[in-house]
């Protein structure tokens, strides 16, 4: 089927077969890479885009039914003020490690800042636990989604 | 460590019309003079006419910081800040950008990356520097004893000037074998807890190629639809359902016959494919064992006399002391296979060049593997195969194997084509978690006698297990009188001065492939042996803390570095002062040369759930070349353990693997660990591992505290096996 994605601000003409999750659109055909294959069955986070606003796994979500929504991938998330404390509180504290889950941690990141200006370390642990990181760089996570914070309310 | 560059030769050229210099090394060990192309050159550090620095890493960046501590060595010999020097992946040369501890090996394993290039780096930017100073100095017409390199600029008898501009006329001086190297008191950056990473940006704009991002013009992307059991092979199979899936191209069975290759114009109709397909297997000669015959094979060894006496211990006098002791202490283990799972499931792209080259762009760990293996598969010799190695979403020990698994299966799929097209071989989690390189399983069986004063008299100690070398290319470099020493690394070895200690080890049938993972045999070893000494202690009525160190007492510095870690970690961690209703568990290991003490404190009760509240972590791995980059080590090695043991096994039900991506093979969650916080003792000593050392201790310390519960854990997983955690 033809339809068109509104990704990242752009209108994209897409072909493809109903059925077919965003994240293979996003990464085989628009050849936007920063949105990551982890798991396939939205348990590890890796492929978490903006779907309206909201922190979505692109690896189960079916291109039929996002053909009218607005679709934020990490490479456009510097243009979100939230967006842009998150990765700068990434970068201040070393967060990554191998980095390949780090995209989809920064989406949910600004998914949480969004709803939550001040979460406690609590809230954060709830609203980050399905963003696995085999590297276990959760401390940093937690930390950088409170200086994030603090940058925001600077 | 020595460090012999005469044997090498390092050289240089500028290459007039890129004006570039490069400091690096000849592939045959010659000397070149000055000006010799840059093919002949294999360079370590390439500086351009604007000074822009790029630091060869001869390391995979899976996540350990290599890419960062590396060029940290150069920039700071040389004299440039961090933000003058950027990184390059080398190519795959075993002679040139080996592993210095591996022979003519390039891999990256052990934790040993810093430390078999500490000096080689320093060396590379001394050089650089020396030789830039050389010139500087012959222009000005000044000593080049008043010159140094500070900020990228050359600065000395009273003049200033950017080190771009010495470097065509830095292509006339050769480079020395023995380059002056910066006294430590010179280190701005070696050292400096503000060196941050080079790696963080693009990681997190996405802007971070990893192998799986590659995406090659004409590129098909296979996935493999494998034996459910290993030993099976492909009777015949029916691809008519995948003729319509949309971007089907072909299906073949592989040569190795384990499975069968599907290609497809994209990812996911590979997916849909390789679904459709139906293979009719031959399991006649396939692996049917399940891991209850596992542990029953293992648990037999434990009762049985070992087949090698690893450490030619008097083992009646051992078992004798045992028997005769005042108290005795006994405890049987058994571990679990485990996956690595590291975020990135494996993949790599392999394509042909016009000149007939083999290209692998590849996050590998150890180039050299595949580099050997495609010799084989495509005749060719090693100059005509080429590795670009790209960044690896981690690893874990996953990305090498002895037998260049993914990289061979993506070779014998490409080379089932015309070639016309490159191949991109992706698995998919749950090829991960069923493919096999497993974590082996492994028991210990451990009796530890102790006299009327708390003294240990004998420690008797068997493992069982399966053998990660043995059956491998590696066996006959690294088996010794049939130990394979990553079976008992941690034990005999230990520093700990233990009277009347044997170590019995058998070597148990593998009914799946099994692999080093993160801390290789110490996984076990340190979990086996920590849990015992606090079973001896409390045992005894002695403090964990105080019993451990009096095992290091007296001893050499090897006693006294595990002894101040032990030492640190307790004054830190507020050992025996835990918040009201919390439990301690402490544990000390050292591996891969470096030494980790661990102090965790857990909350809860095993009905309700434990809540692990705080883990304090003191390590001594040399001079710490990059303070912040060790601490993330040992809180992702920390997290690696635990999340492990509280939750995770591989298990086989007639041979096939039971589980099958993360919800059943769960995975550390941010919830799971409160806080970790990490000292690190100061040392002049040269650098050591710590990508894995955080890893041993991890679990023991987790178990010892919930001792504190009155349930010794002996068996894996700890969810599986009395404790709920929270």
């Amino acid at each position: 089927m033809s339809l068109s994605l509104k990704l990242n601000g752009k209108i994209h003409e897409i072909e493809a077969e109903p059925g077919t999750p965003l994240l293979w659109v996003i990464r085989d055909e628009l050849k936007l890479t920063g949105t990551k294959f982890g798991c396939g069955v939205a348990s590890c986070g890796a492929c978490t885009v903006h779907i309206d606003g909201e922190p979505t796994r692109s690896c189960q979500t079916y291109i039929e039914d996002v053909q009218d929504a607005e679709i934020t991938t990490i490479e456009m998330i510097e243009n979100d003020k939230i967006g842009a404390a998150v990765q700068q509180a990434w970068i201040e504290l070393d967060v990554v490690q191998c980095g390949y889950c780090q995209s989809g941690q920064i989406m949910s990141a600004v998914g949480l800042l969004r709803e939550n200006e001040k979460p406690t370390a609590d809230e954060i642990d709830d609203y980050m636990y399905g963003n696995a990181c085999r590297c276990a760089a959760y401390q940093r996570i937690r930390a950088a989604v409170q200086r994030a914070s603090d940058i925001l309310e600077a | 460590m020595t460090l012999d560059l005469s044997r090498r030769g390092f050289l240089k050229s500028a290459a007039a019309a890129s004006v570039m210099l490069y400091v690096g090394v000849t592939a045959d060990g010659a000397k070149a003079a000055s000006g010799a192309s840059d093919a002949m050159l294999n360079p370590f550090v390439k500086i351009d006419g604007d000074g822009n620095v790029i630091a060869i890493i001869k390391h995979v960046e899976m996540g350990q910081g290599t890419a960062t501590g590396l060029a940290t060595l150069i920039a700071e010999e040389l004299g440039v800040t961090m933000d003058q020097i950027g990184f390059d992946f080398a190519p795959s040369n075993p002679q040139v950008y080996n592993n210095l501890f591996f022979g003519p090996f390039q891999g990256t394993g052990g934790s040993t990356a810093m430390a078999n290039s500490w000096m080689q780096y320093r060396a590379a930017g001394a050089n650089a520097r020396d030789i830039l100073i050389k010139a500087a100095a012959a222009s000005w017409d000044v000593d080049a004893a008043s010159l140094d390199i500070q900020n990228g600029q050359i600065v000395g008898s009273g003049r200033t000037a950017p080190i771009g501009q010495f470097v065509a006329a830095a292509g006339a001086f050769s480079p020395s074998d023995t380059p002056p190297l910066r006294d430590p008191s010179e280190w701005k950056i070696i050292g400096n807890a503000a060196t941050r990473r080079k790696d963080s940006p693009g990681k997190v704009n996405g802007q971070a190629m990893f192998a799986m991002d590659l995406h090659l013009p004409n590129q098909m992307v296979v996935m493999i639809k494998r034996t459910p059991q290993r030993g099976g092979t492909v009777a015949s199979f029916d691809a008519s359902a995948a003729q319509d899936v949309k971007g089907f191209i072909m299906a073949q069975t592989l040569p190795t016959q384990h499975g069968v290759a599907i290609y497809a114009e994209n990812t996911w109709a590979a997916m849909q494919a390789r679904s459709a397909i139906e293979v009719e297997w031959d399991l006649s000669a396939a692996e049917v064992r399940s891991s209850a015959e596992i542990r029953e094979e293992i648990m037999a060894a434990l009762d049985t006399p070992p087949t090698y006496n690893v450490n030619k211990a008097d083992r009646e006098a051992v078992a004798a002391a045992v028997d005769n002791a005042h108290t005795v202490v006994e405890k049987t283990f058994y571990f679990p296979l485990l996956a690595h799972a590291p975020m990135e499931p494996l993949n790599c792209t392999i394509e042909q060049t016009a000149a007939g080259d083999i290209v692998l762009h590849d996050g590998a760990q150890s180039p050299t593997g595949p580099h050997m293996a495609y010799q084989q598969i495509f005749g060719l010799p090693a100059e005509k195969i080429h590795i670009k190695t790209m960044l690896a979403g981690g690893s874990f020990g996953r990305r090498t194997t002895p037998d260049a698994d993914y990289q061979v299966e993506a070779g014998l799929a490409f080379v089932m084509t015309d070639r016309s097209r490159p191949v991109k071989l992706v698995w998919d989690r749950e090829d991960d978690i069923r493919g096999g390189y497993y974590r082996p399983a492994v028991g210990h069986k451990v009796r530890v006698g102790l006299d009327a004063q708390g003294a240990i008299v004998g420690w008797d100690h068997q493992v069982a297990g399966q053998s990660i070398i043995k059956g491998t290319p590696f066996e006959p470099m690294m088996v010794r009188d049939g130990v394979d020493h990553s079976s008992v690394e941690g034990l005999a070895d230990s520093p700990y001065v233990i009277p009347g200690m044997a170590v019995g080890l058998t070597d148990t049938q593998k009914a799946t492939s099994v692999l080093w993972w993160r801390s290789v045999g110490h996984t076990h070893t340190a979990y086996a042996m920590e849990v015992m000494m606090d079973m001896a202690a409390r045992a005894t009525g002695q403090d964990p803390v105080a019993f451990r160190l009096s095992y290091l007492s007296g001893g050499g510095q090897d006693q006294q570095r595990k002894a101040a870690v032990l030492k640190l970690a307790a004054e830190k961690g507020n050992w025996g002062k835990p918040a009201v209703g919390n439990m301690q568990g402490v544990a000390v290991h050292k591996s891969f040369g470096s030494y980790v003490a661990e102090v965790v404190e857990i909350s809860g009760n095993l009905e309700d759930g434990v809540k692990i509240e705080k883990i304090t972590a003191a390590v001594d791995c040399g001079i710490a070349v990059n303070p912040d980059i060790i601490k993330a080590q040992i809180e992702g090695a920390v997290g690696y353990g635990i999340g492990h043991v509280m939750r995770d096994k591989i298990t086989l039900d007639g041979g096939t693997v039971e589980q099958s991506n993360f919800p059943d093979y769960e995975p550390l969650r941010i919830s799971d660990i409160k806080s970790i916080e990490t000292h690190i003792v100061a040392s002049a000593e040269a650098p050591t591992g710590i990508g894995e050392p955080g890893t041993p201790p991890s679990a023991p310390a987790l178990a010892n505290a919930i001792a504190g519960l009155q349930l010794v854990v002996a068996e894996l997983p700890m969810s599986e096996n009395g404790v709920m955690f929270a």
